[in-house]
């Protein structure tokens, strides 16, 4: 069976707290923090872009694993904030892995689900014999307006998934999607920043898609949440991936490891990637995964996963594990934050 | 506006960090050479493409207090002479770090990164730079 052969992250080491955000915005900083359950967010260098944070992700990936990039078919690279409209990201990654000419590429979008949508189709490449192996990475340097509630978490980081039949070490057992046609979050093309829906954020958004593939998911499987290990669902803050976890009926233990955004803030696009990166670094054969991502717009995938004898030979300190991305990191004030991230207006004396 | 020509023809080597190594005498250059300057003709033919580890160590730096307007936001940064493990010595950034954590002998690692953007609507170059291992 196909599954994941090699996986790998990045985040970016800058974080911001939220006591600082509401320090400059008047707002209570327990509440936001509280609110959100979020303690950080992780900001990206002013020469970090969804291509870079992309590339070192995937670069991890290879480090881990004995793979020839030139057996690597395809590559998928979701995100909202390509940094190109027009101009692949893709081919970037490609590159500076160095695959060769011939492979598929392409750039996804579906908001925070992007990346899970690339596991997907280059799951069903590798399954129909169309390639070898595939990549597919979810990576963002997510966008929140000045004085936005968002403001508080998005923010960067990314995962890269090799799937393949060979060594594999978690068997992508089944996957399945439910979509809507939703309001509740968007970025009109050139804008910078996204608008969110209000009412439309968390019972018709993201609750009722998370929900529902993870149920179909567990239907499909006939399992029920104690037949699992570890779950991860997308976290757009601490609070609602907690929620979904105890409306299905998950526990604390099941669902602590892969949570990640009280430490650096939503990832959008590598949030759930992220969260199962983190999943994969302490598992142990034969654990079984739910993971279930969630992109507004809005629609889910769900994995059903399990760890296989290979990961315990898997060479996973070749390359820095979820805790160490999170351990080594330097913090930085609002002012610094604004720089870094092009919020401030600047003269000729700047790019 | 970049020379978009040579951005393209330099990416393999930016990206990857792929210089060339003289069958002759054994010797590894970057950036990329066609000649060695020891073997000369000796090396016509003889100069092979090798992938560099990216580690090394500083042998120099400089504190940039001051820079062209691309380079505003990351002010005061560091640019230092760093030694590859394979021989050759290479002029790169070092990033996230505070100046005064950057010393001589010091060991780093590459990673990639923006090297600039020709404005908000041209082409954002990409290459390499170097993090404090």
């Amino acid at each position: 069976m196909s599954g994941i052969v090699s996986y790998g992250s990045y985040i970016p080491q800058y974080r911001i707290k939220p006591e600082e955000i509401a320090r400059i915005w008047g707002d209570e900083p327990d509440k936001m923090k509280n609110n959100l359950f979020i303690l950080s967010k992780s900001v990206p260098a002013p020469d970090e872009d969804v291509a870079t944070i992309s590339v070192e992700a995937a670069r991890n990936a290879l480090k881990r694993s004995d793979i020839d990039p030139a057996d690597i078919g395809a590559i998928y690279v979701g995100s909202e904030s390509h940094p190109y409209a027009v101009k692949p990201t893709a081919t970037i990654v490609a590159a500076a892995i160095g695959m060769p000419l011939q492979y598929f590429a392409a750039d996804y979008e579906f908001a925070c689900k992007a990346g899970t949508a690339g596991m997907q189709n280059i799951k069903a490449m590798v399954d129909s014999g169309y390639i070898k192996y595939g990549m597919a990475i979810g990576s963002d340097t997510s966008q929140g307006a000045p004085g936005d509630a968002l403001e508080y978490t998005a923010s960067a980081g990314g995962t890269a998934m090799i799937i393949g039949k060979e060594n594999v070490i978690a068997e992508i057992n089944s996957t399945l999607s439910v979509s809507t046609d939703t309001p509740d979050f968007w970025r009109r093309e050139g804008e910078p920043y996204p608008k969110h829906g209000e009412r439309f954020t968390g019972e018709p958004g993201y609750f009722k898609h998370v929900i529902a593939a993870a149920r179909a998911m567990m239907e499909r499987m006939e399992t029920k949440p104690e037949d699992y290990d570890y779950a991860v669902f997308h976290q757009p803050n601490g609070k609602f991936p907690t929620r979904a976890a105890k409306i299905l009926g998950f526990t604390e233990e099941q669902y602590k490891t892969g949570l990640l955004t009280p430490y650096i803030g939503n990832t959008y696009s590598g949030s759930t990637m992220n969260g199962l990166s983190a999943i994969l670094d302490e598992a142990q054969p034969g654990d079984r995964i739910l993971a279930v991502s969630f992109g507004s717009g809005a629609g889910s995938d769900a994995f059903d996963i399990t760890v296989t004898d290979n990961i315990k030979d898997y060479k996973k300190y070749n390359a820095p594990t979820i805790k160490k991305l999170i351990e080594k990191v330097k913090f930085i004030d609002y002012g610094t934050y604004t720089k870094f991230r092009k919020i401030i207006v600047t003269g000729d004396s700047v790019e | 506006m970049t020379e978009l020509s040579r951005i393209w023809r330099e990416t393999e080597y930016r990206y990857n960090l792929i210089g060339f190594r003289c069958k002759n005498c054994g010797r590894t250059y970057f950036p990329p050479r066609d000649i060695c300057p020891y073997c000369h003709r000796e090396s016509i033919g003889k100069m092979e493409k090798v992938k560099l580890s990216g580690n090394g160590e500083i042998l120099s730096y400089s504190i940039v207090h001051d820079s062209s307007p691309a380079f505003k936001r990351e002010i005061p940064y560091v640019m230092a002479l760093i030694k590859l493990d394979e021989g050759p010595s290479i002029t790169a950034q070092v990033v996230d770090c505070n100046p005064d954590e950057v010393d001589i002998g010091r060991r780093v690692h590459m990673v990639f990164r923006k090297i600039r953007e020709d404005g908000k609507n041209g082409i954002i170059e990409y290459g390499y730079k170097f993090r404090l291992d």
